[in-house]
Order: structure tokens, then C-alpha cells, then sequence
């Protein structure tokens, strides 16, 4: 099997963590995190009407920290809200049968609100088109954008992100590990070799880079 | 998860608990402005009802449909087995025509199980006999964790027909592995042999179990099922075994009142009693809706029929 190396970066060798390199610190999480608030405000001109809704698992934490950064900067609360995608994956059939993560919608639900998508790492798309979908059967949102904090590139749907923290050229053998110190101790985003054993599709990829989602 | 659903007993305790957390997020569907999901879209599920059941049959319809899958509801009236298909014969029809799922409600206890070998797609046991039930036993179980928070440490009545009693063996077991104390409560005549082996305490004494009971679970009087005499008189079942409004009041404050349905007012359980806050009848009924849709997505949603492993 070859690899498709990054000419830029000496190869790690080995599949567990330990060899993967770090891209993000935890102050540089905190600071994108800090921005992408500002960006989302600024789009919006300002949080009237604007609803976060955070992929779990790591996406609804950092759904729930854009907002806490919103909230400070604007002096109101931001609405926040976690859905969960997996009856609307199309690789079910694929991949069995998952757990599910917990769809809660603010009060006053998604009608006529401008709902910001949070997620931790955009890859395939495909996790996003399943969102778009479940969105649409939970109301009519006056708009739709998308926040997350990696863009690893290597889409296969039509669909771009409005807010992104940090653009990570990657290739597809490659894993992005993002963590939270609410689900991993501390804050950052790791570039690591896949773990081949685990590596059938661009989908099992795209699930080994957002770690244990059932956690 | 397993590929079929024949018995409560068969289910680890975390799979127990993934049907349960599933099903909350399946009730969240109901709430929504359009209850459907696209999960099981181009999946086939068969109703094979070889008795009457109008509720469980809408249930698992309703479950199904809501999952998107398409449905084929099979009823032995009118259809090839009141001309004298058996069972295996209709099996590999309905295998034929390229069913993912066949619910079967069979009058003989262990159909499903026979069933199951038979076919390829993923069984699910909805009533054979007086043997088991278990998605009643699950919905139940859910009904409990919803209203009382646990099931750990739960103190359990089963009261009535234990005899012929599927829901009552099938919630046996699942509140067993799920950790709740369950306590039978019958006249003698209703209690089945080798009883001492179920994981369950016997009572013959309604009133002594019901200060400490967080359920009460009341089962129907089948009827139908009885081809004897198994107590003198209704009105004597009633007055022992019946649950009304003074019996209702020794029950603790926090305590719950369920049943199966369909229910016999005035016999098994009072009018006040069924219509009264402590009532979950009609959640039940509601949960059981969710309940099957987690059944359903948990067997069918992954690939070749569920089988994840």
C-alpha cells in the first residue's frame, strides 16, 4: 500500500496518538473559537434570531462555547441546541447500526431563525447533508450557515462551510484528532497517520477523526 | 444488537439499555412537525398476525411507517392460512417477496423462535402464546424509567393472569437483567408450575405487597386462554386481586399504575384507578410507538439485517 505523504512534514510512524503532530494548541482553540463568535455576529449583525446547533458530540461543545463567546460579547444569551444526524446518514446500510447521539432544540425551535450548523471537523460533507435533511423536518429556518473548526478538504457533496477555524490540508490517509477538554482533558487539534486497521472507507476515516462519538 | 428480537430474556442488560436510550430519541420524533425519519427508507417490514391485536399490530405499523420502511400487514383472516398454509409455507412467501422484517403474534408459543430459522430478514416476537412479549416488556420498562428516573432497585408488582401471561414473563425477565425486584401476585390457580425458578418473589397477598410496590402492574384476565375455571367468580377475583381506589391509596406517593390493555374496567382495575394521574396506561401506549421504532432501527438499520458485529 502507498501513502500519499505531505512533502512539508516529516512522516509519523506509528497509528496511536502519541505520534500524531499537533496543529492546534489549546490557546490557539480558544482564540479561532474567539473569532468564529466575532465572524458569526458580524455576518448576522449581531444574535438576534440566531440559533447554534452543534453536532454531537464535539460539535455540540463547541456550539456551546461559540456561544458562551457570543453571549459575552453581545450581553444576551445565545440560543444552543444539538442535533444528532445518524437516522439521516445515507451509510447506515453501510456501517451499521450506531448509537444515538441527543437531538434538543432551544425553545422556540429553528422556524424563522438564522441556525448556525457547529461541527468539529468538515470532511466528506456527508455529515452535513444528513443535518440538512433533519433540519428540515424539524421547521423552515430563515437561514442556514455552517461553523467548524477544521475544513480538512476532500468533499464529496457540494457544500462549503461560512465560518471555518483553521483550513488543514490533509490527505486521506491522514486522521484529524480535535480535543476538548470536556471529552478529552485538554484542548487541541492533532494531525495523525489513519489507523489502518480501521481504514475501509472515507467514511471510517472521517469517524476515527472524530474519535469515540458515543461518548 | 442481535438480528432478532424473539425474547426479553436474550437481551444483555446494554442492549436493554441501547433499546431505551434509543427509544427516547425516537419520542423526540413524535414531538416534531413532521414525525417521520428516512432511516429505513427501501426496507420491507411484514405484520404477520396470526391473532388479533389491533394495538400491537398499529404499534409496530406506526413504528415502521414513521422509520419510513414500508409495511405489509399479513392477518391469518382472509388470507392463504384459513385455506391451510402453514406456517413455513407462508414464511418463504413472505421471504420471497423480499421482507427485511417480519413481526409475527402467533397463538402458539414459540412460532417466532420457528420462525426465525427460516427466514432470512430479522424476526421480532410480537406476542407467540402465553410465552413472551418483549416489546411490551420494553415499553414498560421505558414507561417506568420515564416516570420513576431508575430501574435499579425498583420495587415491581405483577398482579392477575400469570398463568397465561406473556407480558408478565417477558417483564420477568427484562427487569431482572435491569436490575428491578419483581413480586407475582395471583390466586394460586394463576400462578404457572416451576415458578420457584423464575427470578421472582410469589405473593397471594395483594394488600401486604402494595406499601412497598413503585409499580403496580395489572395484568388482564384472559378469558379467551381459559378453557377451565381458575377462580369462583368475577366479583370474588375482583375483591382480592382487583386494584381500586382504597387499594390505590396504600400505594407510596411516588408509586405508578400500569397495564398492558386492553384492560377490563371494573374487573382486574377500577375506572378511577385507570383514569387517575398515577395511570401510565395511555403512555404505554405512546411509548410503545418509540419503543419499536428503536427495535426496528436497532435490527434493521445497519447492514444485512442489523448484524453489527
Amino acid at each position: 500500500m502507498t501513502t500519499a505523504p505531505d512533502p512539508r512534514r516529516p512522516r509519523p510512524v506509528s497509528g496511536d496518538r502519541t505520534a500524531a503532530h499537533p496543529v492546534l494548541d489549546a490557546a490557539d482553540v480558544t482564540r479561532v473559537l474567539t473569532r468564529m463568535a466575532h465572524e458569526i455576529l458580524e455576518k448576522n449583525g449581531g444574535a438576534d434570531d440566531v440559533v447554534l446547533l452543534g453536532i454531537p458530540t464535539r460539535g455540540s461543545t463547541l456550539a456551546h462555547r461559540i456561544a458562551e463567546q457570543m453571549a459575552s460579547v453581545e450581553q444576551r444569551t445565545v440560543p444552543v441546541g444539538s442535533l444528532d444526524v445518524t437516522l439521516y446518514r445515507d451509510d447506515l446500510r453501510l456501517r451499521g447500526v450506531r448509537a444515538l447521539g441527543r437531538t434538543e432544540l432551544p425553545p422556540g425551535g429553528v422556524d424563522g431563525r438564522i441556525v448556525v450548523l457547529v461541527d468539529d471537523v468538515l470532511f466528506s460533507g456527508r455529515t452535513v447533508r444528513a443535518a440538512l435533511d433533519a433540519i428540515g423536518d424539524l421547521g423552515r429556518p430563515a437561514a442556514v450557515q455552517l461553523a467548524v473548526l477544521v475544513d480538512r478538504g476532500h468533499r464529496e457533496l457540494p457544500i462549503r462551510a461560512d465560518y471555518v477555524g483553521k483550513n488543514i490540508p490533509t490527505s486521506l490517509r491522514e486522521t484529524v484528532h480535535v480535543l476538548l477538554a470536556e471529552h478529552d482533558g485538554r484542548d487541541g487539534v492533532l494531525i495523525g497517520p489513519a489507523d489502518l486497521s480501521r481504514q475501509e472507507s472515507r467514511q471510517e476515516s472521517r469517524q476515527e477523526s472524530r474519535q469515540d462519538t458515543s461518548s | 444488537m442481535m438480528r432478532h428480537l424473539l425474547s426479553a430474556g436474550d437481551l444483555s442488560r446494554d442492549e436493554a439499555l441501547l433499546v431505551l436510550d434509543t427509544a427516547a430519541e425516537m419520542a423526540r420524533v413524535a414531538a416534531a412537525p413532521v414525525k417521520k425519519l428516512p432511516t429505513l427508507r427501501g426496507r420491507t417490514v411484514v405484520n404477520l398476525f396470526f391473532e388479533d391485536s389491533t394495538r400491537t399490530r398499529t404499534s409496530f405499523e406506526l413504528a415502521a411507517k414513521r422509520l419510513s420502511a414500508d409495511v405489509i400487514n399479513f392477518s391469518a383472516k382472509g388470507s392463504a392460512v384459513s385455506k391451510g398454509e402453514g406456517l413455513k409455507d407462508t414464511a418463504l412467501t413472505l421471504e420471497a417477496m423480499g421482507a427485511d422484517a417480519v413481526v409475527i403474534r402467533h397463538a402458539m408459543s414459540g412460532a417466532p423462535h420457528r420462525l426465525a430459522g427460516w427466514v432470512r430478514g430479522s424476526v421480532v416476537n410480537a406476542g407467540d402464546g402465553t410465552h413472551e412479549h418483549p416489546t411490551q416488556a420494553l415499553l414498560d420498562a421505558f414507561t417506568m424509567r420515564s416516570r420513576l428516573g431508575r430501574l435499579e432497585g425498583l420495587q415491581v408488582t405483577l398482579v392477575g393472569d400469570i398463568l397465561h401471561s406473556r407480558v408478565a414473563r417477558s417483564n420477568v425477565l427484562l427487569l431482572r437483567t435491569l436490575g428491578a425486584e419483581v413480586t407475582l401476585v395471583a390466586p394460586p390457580t394463576l400462578i404457572p408450575v416451576g415458578v420457584e425458578d423464575w427470578p421472582a418473589q410469589v405473593s397471594y397477598d395483594f394488600d401486604r405487597v402494595l406499601p412497598k410496590s413503585d409499580v403496580v402492574m395489572m395484568l388482564r384476565v384472559q378469558r379467551e386462554r381459559m378453557g377451565a375455571v381458575y377462580f369462583p367468580s368475577v366479583r370474588e377475583y375482583s375483591r382480592r386481586y382487583g386494584l381500586d381506589a382504597a387499594r390505590m391509596a396504600m400505594l407510596p406517593p411516588e408509586s405508578v399504575v400500569m397495564h398492558p390493555g386492553p384492560m377490563n374496567r371494573g374487573m382486574e382495575i377500577a375506572a378511577e384507578v385507570a383514569d387517575s394521574p398515577r395511570s401510565t396506561i395511555v403512555e404505554q401506549v405512546t411509548n410503545g410507538v418509540s419503543v419499536r421504532m428503536a427495535v426496528l432501527y436497532l435490527l434493521l438499520g445497519g447492514a444485512m439485517g442489523g448484524a453489527s458485529e
